[in-house]
């Protein structure tokens, strides 16, 4: 037989695999901070334009506001989607992903992790700040965060799925929000109504807790689904 | 049964309306390179991705060491090595970071002293902290031989590894597959150039199929 041998299966610690892909993406995220900054900018800046359109009516402001940080979040999550595989696609990153002896789907998830960390919790971190410019007391705006914080992992799953999909695809960034958008209404409205039940004097547990649902199910199954879209848009 | 590494059985690769080979059928040995000639669009690195699990043949099977492999399965992963046209390098991460990222994505455990040592041999041991972006095409080509070799795959499936590379690195590569062979190792490489490998070699120069009954003809040498 052959010297040359693969490390034996038993070295190979297939968790470590989920590490490996999400070290290097929240480390190549910290090299472009720039590109890493737009999205969360974005969000601070689409929320502030609308006091400022509206003007000082605080009661409009506050009912207005659950919708308007999560349509905000929503869109600047969108925007961040490309990044996760494009540039992977082009440089050759993805095939070495997928011929990776790590499983698919673990690289897969751990890419959807650093993007989680990259995106979707900056946005929970910032939205207290501009939530207080809508008038949102102390409760309501620890609903928002606890929401983002359910809500934004399923817009990365729900994200990457449509991302994989459209790789290579021309005009594949339109295609991929008209994929996603629809997709992500679920998530809008339990978000958005976690923090409209608190304003009514109800319990936001209900909603919070279909996001977490959703969120458990997504980390169970959607690694799958994005490595299998990875595949086909490779062949 | 005599030993194969890797065998290719009846591959036949349909591509729109054109069928890229058919009934393609050969096998390498360990120790032995298997050169993939023939001109551009033929289905050189076609061939070479369906034997890395990345494109799905329309008939036929890949064979590991006699035994049929489900492409893309933990057993065909842990036996090839990829490496395409493109360096799978990031531009922002520095030449020694890159090397890093793809030994712990290969599932390869090295050292620091072994990767620095590669990238001795490369030529790049002092430009080891500049960023790929800054480094010409021809010294990205050298981090993909420095992954070559701390590689601890049997089958390379190279696709025009000289692209880029200059007389020394061209060298330098021949000299790593050599290493490779002669430990026991295969390889298919899809090439313009004349390689002088020092281990047995073949040749399979691929040609356009024109009508049903025209064929890929096989070129022996030895």
């Amino acid at each position: 037989m052959s010297a040359v041998l693969p490390t034996p299966d038993l070295l190979l610690i297939p968790e470590r695999g989920l590490w490996v892909a999400a070290a290097r993406d929240v480390k190549l995220a910290m090299r472009s901070k720039g590109e890493l900054a737009q999205a969360l900018v974005f969000f601070v800046i689409v929320v502030s334009l609308f006091p400022l359109a509206i003007g000082p009516e605080t009661a409009l402001l506050k009912r207005i506001a659950p919708g308007v940080v999560w349509v905000c979040a929503l869109l600047s999550v969108l925007l961040t989607l490309p990044r996760m595989f494009q540039q992977d696609y082009i440089d050759g990153t993805l095939e070495q992903l997928v011929l990776s002896r790590y499983p698919l789907p673990l690289l897969c998830a751990g890419k959807m992790a650093a993007h989680w960390l990259t995106t979707g919790l900056p946005l929970a971190a910032v939205a207290p700040i501009l939530g207080l410019q809508f008038g949102l007391d102390s409760r309501e705006l620890a609903v928002v965060v606890a929401g983002l914080l359910l809500g934004t992992p399923v817009l990365t799953m729900l994200g990457a799925v449509g991302a994989a999909l459209t790789l290579g695809v021309r005009g594949g960034s339109i295609l991929m929000a008209l994929l996603v958008l629809p997709l992500y209404i679920p998530v809008l409205i339990f978000g958005a109504g976690a923090v409209e039940s608190t304003m009514a004097g109800l319990d936001a547990a209900a909603n919070l807790s279909l996001l977490a649902a959703m969120a458990l199910s997504g980390v169970v199954g959607v690694p799958f689904a994005v490595a299998f879209a990875v595949k086909i848009s490779l062949d | 049964m005599t030993a194969s590494l890797l065998q290719a059985r009846s591959l036949t690769l349909i591509r729109g309306e054109r069928s890229l080979f058919q009934a393609l059928s050969f096998v390498v040995q360990p120790g032995e390179a298997f050169i993939l000639r023939g001109p551009n669009g033929v289905g050189k690195t076609s061939l070479l991705r369906v034997l890395a699990g990345l494109s799905r043949a329309d008939a036929g099977g890949v064979f590991l060491n006699n035994v049929e492999v489900t492409l893309l399965s933990a057993a065909h992963r842990a036996a090839t090595l990829y490496v395409g046209h493109a360096n799978a390098l990031k531009d922002e991460f520095s030449a020694e970071e890159n090397l890093t990222d793809q030994l712990a994505l290969d599932a390869i455990v090295s050292s620091r002293e072994t990767r620095l040592d590669a990238l001795r041999r490369v030529g790049l041991l002092t430009r080891r902290h500049v960023a790929a972006r800054k480094l010409s095409q021809g010294q990205k080509r050298r981090i993909g031989i420095a992954r070559l070799m701390l590689s601890d795959r049997p089958v390379w499936l190279l696709d025009e590894p000289t692209n880029a590379l200059d007389q020394e690195g061209v060298a330098l590569l021949l000299q790593t597959v050599d290493q490779h062979l002669a430990a026991g190792g295969g390889a298919v490489i899809a090439t313009h150039l004349a390689l002088p490998l020092q281990s047995p070699a073949r040749e399979l120069t691929m040609q356009e199929i024109v009508a049903e009954a025209a064929q890929v003809a096989m070129v022996a040498k030895q």
